[in-house]
Parts: C-alpha cells; sequence; structure tokens
C-alpha cells in the first residue's frame, strides 16, 4: 500500500478540484443560455410556450437533481451513446440549473413597474423592443446579485455527479479516503475546498445586493 | 432496433417502492421539524442573543450553506466515528438533514425577525416584558408568517436533496431505486418512476406545508 | 373628419362594467378635459384610446383608423397619438436625453445624431436642455414630466393623451408643467387630458367631459359646464351642492 502524506491528499484533492470549477462553469454559462430560453417563453404572451416553460421549471425543480443525472446518465444510454459521465453531468446539470436561472430572471422582469411596459408601449415598441431597450437592462441591475448567488447551489450541485461516475472533487475525496482510510481528514478538506469556491460567490452575491439597495438607479 | 420502455417489474416492486417513500417521508419530518426548531433557536441567537455566540452560529451557517450537502452527510457518517460516535446510516441520515435545514432555516427567519417593525419590541419593553418573552409571544410568530413561503421552497429544496443518502445506505426512495434497477436491469425505467414519485412528493409537501401555515398562522385566513 | 371618434364603447374588468356605452367625438386641435369622481373611468378611457386596453363594444377610430389589438395596428396608432402618465414612466436606466432618442431610434429607425437632435429640440421646448445628460433620479418630479412631454413629443404625433400628469407632483411644480400643456395646446396640438385642474381647464379647454358612473354625463365647452352644470352629479361633484 502506498503511503501518503498530508500533501499528498491535498494535492491530489486540488487537481480534482479543477474538474468541479470547470463543470461548474460549463453548468453555469450552459444552464444561463438555455434558462434565458426558457425565462423567455415563460414571460412570452403566447400561453402553449408559457405552459411548456411553466412545466419545464415545475419538473426540474420538483425532483432531485440526482434523479435527473440518473435519467440523463441511463437516458443517453438508451439513444445507443456510450456516454461518457461529464456528458450526462453537463446535460442534467445545464437543464437543471436552467429552470432555476430561469425563474430567477422571470422574477426580475415581473419586478420592473408595468407602467415601463406601458410607456414604452404608448411609444410605438413591439414587445421584443420593449425587453430589449427597457425592460431587460433595468431587470439586470437586480438579477446580478441572486445570478452570483446561484452560481453557489451549481458548485454544491456538481458534487452529486460523483455519483454516476464523474471524477471532481466529492468523487476524488472518496477515492482517497478509501486509499487512507481517514475520512475525517479526507472529507474535512474535500469541505474546506468546497467552502473557498463558494464562499466568496456567497459573500459578492451579499455585497451586490446591498450595494443595489443603497445605489441610484442608474 | 428501438429501445421499448418495460414497466412490468413494477408490481413485484411496488413494496420497495412504499418502504422508500416510508423512509424519505420519515426524513423530511425529523429534517422539517427538528431543523426549523433548531433555525429558530439559531435565529434567535444570531439576531437578539448573548454576543460571544453570535460569530459561533453566524460560522455555523456560513460553513452549511456554502458546502455540499453530500459532504456534510459523509462527514458525519464517515468521518465522525473516528471520534467515537457512532450512528447508523438513518441516524447520520436524519442528523444531516437537521443540520442542513438549521443553518438555512435560521438566516430565513433571521430576515424575518429583522423585518420586524422597532416599534414591536418596544411595545414589548413597554409592556414589561423581557427580550425573550417579546421575542417569543410578539416576534416570532409575526416573522414565521412573514418568511413561510421562503422556508417552505427551503424544506421542499432539502426534501429533494435528501435523495443522496442513499450514498451511505440510508433506505430512502432512492436508495430504493438504486436496488431495483440493479435487478431489473431497467435503470431508465427505474428512474422515471422514482422521478416522478419525487415530483408528487414535493406537489403535496408543498401542499402541506401551505396547509401548516394556514393553521399556524390563522390572521392570513382572515386576511384573504 | 374628426380625429379621435369613440363610438358605443364599453368595458369591463370581470363583472365590473367600467365603461357603459361612451361616444363622443374630437376634432383636430380641440383641448378636451374628461372630469369626474375617482372610479368613474376616465383613466380607464384615456387607456383605451392608447390601445392599452382592449374594448368590450363599440369602437374607437383615430385618424380614420379602428384601434386593433394587432401589434402592428397598435404601433401605427401610438405613432399617432402619444400618451403622458401620472408617474412619469421615464425609463431610470437612461439619461433624459437618451429618454428623447430611444423609442425615435427604435421605433423609427431615426439615425442616432438626427435622433439627438430632435431630443434637443424637444427637451428645449420643455426648457430642459440642459438636463440633457441628466438621469431622471436627479430630477424633480415636475422636470421628469417634462422629459416624459419631450419624450411623447419627439414622435411627433397629431394627439396627446394625458392622464392626470400633474397629480404626482408637489404644488409648488404643477405650474412649470401646465405652463408647456398650455404652449402645446396654443400651437394647435389636440390634448385629451383627465385632470383635476379646474382652472386650467376652464381656461384652455375648448370641451370639458364630465365623466359618471362609466358614462358621458355632461359635455360642452368649459363656460356652460362650469357656470351651468345641468346635472345634480355635476353640481356635486363641482362643490355647488
Ligand atoms: N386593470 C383593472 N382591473 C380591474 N379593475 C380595474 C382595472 N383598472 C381599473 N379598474 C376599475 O375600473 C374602475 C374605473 O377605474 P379608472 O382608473 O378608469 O377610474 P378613474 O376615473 O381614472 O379614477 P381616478 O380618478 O381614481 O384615477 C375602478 O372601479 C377600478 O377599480
Ligand atoms: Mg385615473
Amino acid at each position: 500500500m502506498i503511503e501518503f502524506t498530508f500533501w499528498d491528499i491535498l494535492r491530489n484533492l486540488l487537481l480534482a478540484a479543477r474538474w468541479t470549477i470547470l463543470l461548474s462553469l460549463v453548468s453555469f454559462v450552459g444552464g444561463g443560455l438555455v434558462g434565458l430560453l426558457i425565462m423567455f417563453m415563460r414571460v412570452s404572451r403566447n400561453r402553449v410556450l408559457a405552459g411548456v416553460a411553466r412545466l419545464y421549471i415545475e419538473i426540474f425543480q420538483g425532483t432531485p437533481l440526482l434523479m435527473q443525472l440518473f435519467l440523463s446518465f441511463f437516458g443517453l444510454a438508451l439513444l445507443g451513446m456510450t456516454v461518457p459521465a461529464w456528458l450526462a453531468a453537463g446535460l442534467a446539470l445545464i437543464l437543471w440549473s436552467a429552470s432555476f436561472l430561469a425563474e430567477i430572471w422571470r422574477g426580475c422582469v415581473e419586478a420592473i413597474a408595468k407602467g415601463q411596459w406601458e410607456a414604452s408601449a404608448s411609444l410605438g415598441m413591439g414587445r421584443l423592443q420593449q425587453m430589449a431597450y427597457v425592460i431587460l437592462p433595468q431587470a439586470l441591475r437586480i438579477a446580478v446579485a441572486p445570478t452570483v448567488g446561484f452560481s453557489v447551489q451549481v458548485v454544491k450541485g456538481t458534487a452529486l455527479t460523483s455519483i454516476i461516475g464523474f471524477v471532481e472533487l466529492t468523487k476524488a475525496g472518496t477515492a482517497v479516503t478509501n486509499a487512507t482510510f481517514q475520512p475525517f481528514l479526507v472529507y474535512g478538506l474535500v469541505a474546506i475546498i468546497y467552502f473557498a469556491l463558494c464562499w466568496p460567490l456567497s459573500k459578492s452575491s451579499q455585497f451586490l445586493e446591498r450595494k443595489l439597495n443603497a445605489a441610484h438607479h442608474h | 432496433m428501438r429501445y421499448q420502455l418495460n414497466f412490468d417489474w413494477l408490481p413485484q416492486y411496488l413494496p420497495t417502492l412504499i418502504e422508500g417513500i416510508g423512509v424519505t417521508i420519515y426524513l423530511i419530518v425529523v429534517g422539517a421539524v427538528v431543523g426549523c426548531l433548531l433555525g429558530i433557536v439559531c435565529a434567535w441567537t444570531r439576531a437578539l442573543g448573548p454576543k460571544p455566540l453570535r460569530p459561533l452560529v453566524g460560522a455555523y451557517v456560513e460553513l452549511i450553506r456554502n458546502t455540499p450537502f453530500m459532504i456534510q452527510l459523509f462527514f458525519i457518517f464517515f468521518g465522525l466515528p473516528s471520534l467515537g460516535v457512532q450512528m447508523n446510516q438513518l441516524q447520520a441520515a436524519s442528523l444531516a438533514m437537521i443540520v442542513n435545514l438549521g443553518a438555512y432555516s435560521c438566516e430565513i427567519i433571521r430576515a424575518g425577525i429583522n423585518a420586524t417593525p422597532r416599534g414591536q419590541f418596544e411595545a414589548g419593553a413597554s409592556l414589561a416584558m423581557g427580550r425573550f418573552q417579546t421575542f417569543r409571544y410578539i416576534v416570532l410568530v409575526p416573522a414565521l408568517q412573514r418568511i413561510w413561503p421562503a422556508l417552505s421552497s427551503q424544506i421542499v429544496i432539502v426534501m429533494l436533496g435528501s435523495a443522496v443518502v442513499s450514498q451511505i445506505a440510508a433506505e430512502d426512495l432512492s436508495y430504493a431505486a438504486n436496488f431495483i434497477q440493479s435487478r431489473n436491469f431497467r435503470a431508465f425505467e427505474t428512474y422515471i418512476v422514482s422521478t416522478l414519485i419525487y415530483l408528487a412528493l414535493s406537489v403535496l409537501l408543498r401542499q402541506v406545508l401551505s396547509g401548516v401555515g394556514w393553521a399556524l398562522f390563522p390572521k392570513r385566513k382572515a386576511a384573504q | 373628419m374628426p380625429l379621435i371618434t369613440i363610438d358605443g364603447v364599453k368595458k369591463r374588468f370581470g363583472d365590473n362594467e367600467v365603461l357603459k356605452g361612451i361616444d363622443f367625438d374630437i376634432e383636430r386641435g380641440e383641448v378636451i378635459a374628461i372630469i369626474g369622481k375617482s372610479g368613474s373611468g376616465k383613466s380607464t378611457l384615456l387607456r383605451c384610446i392608447n390601445g392599452l386596453e382592449t374594448i368590450d363594444e363599440g369602437a374607437i377610430s383615430v385618424a380614420g383608423e379602428h384601434v386593433l389589438t394587432s401589434e402592428a395596428a397598435l404601433r401605427a396608432l401610438r405613432l399617432k397619438i402619444g400618451m403622458i402618465f401620472q408617474q412619469f414612466n421615464l425609463f431610470p436606466h437612461l439619461t433624459a436625453g437618451r429618454n428623447v432618442m430611444l423609442s425615435q431610434m427604435v421605433v423609427r429607425k431615426t439615425k442616432a445624431d438626427a435622433a439627438e437632435a430632435m431630443a434637443r429640440k424637444m427637451l428645449d421646448r420643455v426648457g430642459l436642455v440642459h438636463k440633457f445628460d441628466a438621469y431622471p433620479d436627479e430630477l424633480s418630479g415636475g422636470q421628469q414630466q417634462r422629459v416624459a412631454i419631450a419624450r411623447a413629443l419627439a414622435m411627433e404625433p397629431i394627439g396627446l393623451l394625458c392622464d392626470e400628469i400633474t397629480s404626482a407632483l408637489d404644488p409648488e411644480l404643477v405650474s412649470e408643467v401646465l405652463a408647456v400643456v398650455k404652449e402645446l395646446a396654443g400651437e394647435g396640438m389636440t390634448l385629451v387630458m383627465v385632470t383635476h385642474e379646474m382652472r386650467f381647464a376652464r381656461d384652455v379647454c375648448s370641451r370639458v367631459v364630465f365623466m359618471h358612473q362609466g358614462r358621458v354625463h355632461e359635455i360642452g365647452p368649459p363656460e356652460t359646464v362650469f357656470a351651468n352644470p345641468a346635472t345634480p352629479e355635476l353640481k356635486q361633484f363641482l362643490g355647488m351642492l
């Protein structure tokens, strides 16, 4: 059996944390793009589109991320692919993040006063123009803080991908534990690394929110 | 060749699923009740309690909110025994749920306490109530009422998060699903079924929580 | 031909019939004051004319064209008729100048420099060209409302709908806004104003419409309506009973 020093353990975990970071970034950006689409559908005046978006959000927010990962993993396999774990993990996390981001952003769009819609309509703007030039620029300001806040959930969500075999921080933690029989130390370190990733995001979200509440309108 | 979905296995494994559902419900009830009580105590400490304790509670809240639930679970189940704390799977899972929800509900309830108008505290003081009495009889219930929707959503989120307790072999619904798919080789269908059950549970849980809200805060009933 | 014809217009919100059959026409260059108790349907009528509410029965036409609900039709309508709101509704993320430029550029596809020239002209007209680069929250209520007027004017509408445009203002700021409106009236702009400024209505308006419970209860030139109200409801409203 190989002997692990403290530094060996830490190095292994930090190397694996790179994959946690990468997967978080991909999920967050991908989830943002899909989420934007869902959000537009959700606030559209087309009943069918809005209904589909609503159902999407209901399903992805109403079921465990773990189940979504399993379904993505085994579902892709049914399509006849041999699925690498990163693909199933990325797909599930993107779709899951999208449902939350869509709902967060819808809240921001709906927080914009009705008068803004009416004033821009009375100036002859169409719905897309209203969105692009009047509503979204204002919604964006209030969306920043909760969006950053949600990124913490994404980072934490990536831990579940270890269960379908994606080797990131949690998976590495389990592997190192099995090799060293030091669960207290290893999971303690894993927790500290997650904390180091998430806490700055949480704090910036709070900071942004306070700044927004104090700031002028522009 | 197209894959044919097949649910013939379902009747045979129904009892397994039902047992799993039972454990999941048990976990969420224990987690929600004890977790919220812990949250109330922590929120009181953080907002109004003894000054030296406040940063301690703050550290607990930040630590839990910024690490994955699964790591908390592993730490409790695999890590704590090396300190001589032994627990079975279900106990570890329950404790993890309580600790997790305790931190989240602390933050939510604290926001509700902080939104209390100053005059309420002053009114309590003017009626010769002590600080704790003011909290207990004047501040707490309106604060909970204010944040009940947020707290309810958080409880649903924690319920959905509980699926990972299968990873320490606590025999909840997701454990049942893992078990079944290892026997019937119908992984996709098995997870479809368990996912739908979770969906139903979360819808049901939301109903129950809003019912609890009506019961706890009858004023709302009058207001609507 | 009248600029705006309102023909048997009815409007319901659920069971609540708010407009119970409104008929009157507005000629080009007229200045109409709409008065009446709170809840009598004044705002609703203006909003129907601008297509912000759909009507349940009857018809409204502007410059010979019916107010329809398709987006293209609404857009054409709103190019002819502008609207000013009680709460100003300036776009808070844009400067005063940009507020006036935006719709010219995105609706009319005017080039930026032409839109800016127009914006300066219109802001000058309301006496605020020096505030071109100020954000709405750096302006007083009266100034904001004048920017809103400039913003509507920049689309070169034939008429303006004004819903209690001075009601959200501190008393000392009311006159600066009314002065601008009075000037517009003098230049021949068609104006339909919901207002509580009775003196202004008497001095500036060509006709006064008194609405009561969703109907036009009395209509006529201000001298008649104010000096010789025919119905007890109007008398009571004017404080004569
Ligand atoms: N969007 C709406 N939904 C339901 N009811 C409405 C809506 N808008 C207006 N109403 C109702 O229509 C009636 C007329 O409202 P309206 O705003 O037109 O009155 P108003 O004459 O402008 O009153 P005020 O002087 O207070 O502005 C009121 O009873 C109001 O409650
Ligand atoms: Mg009104």
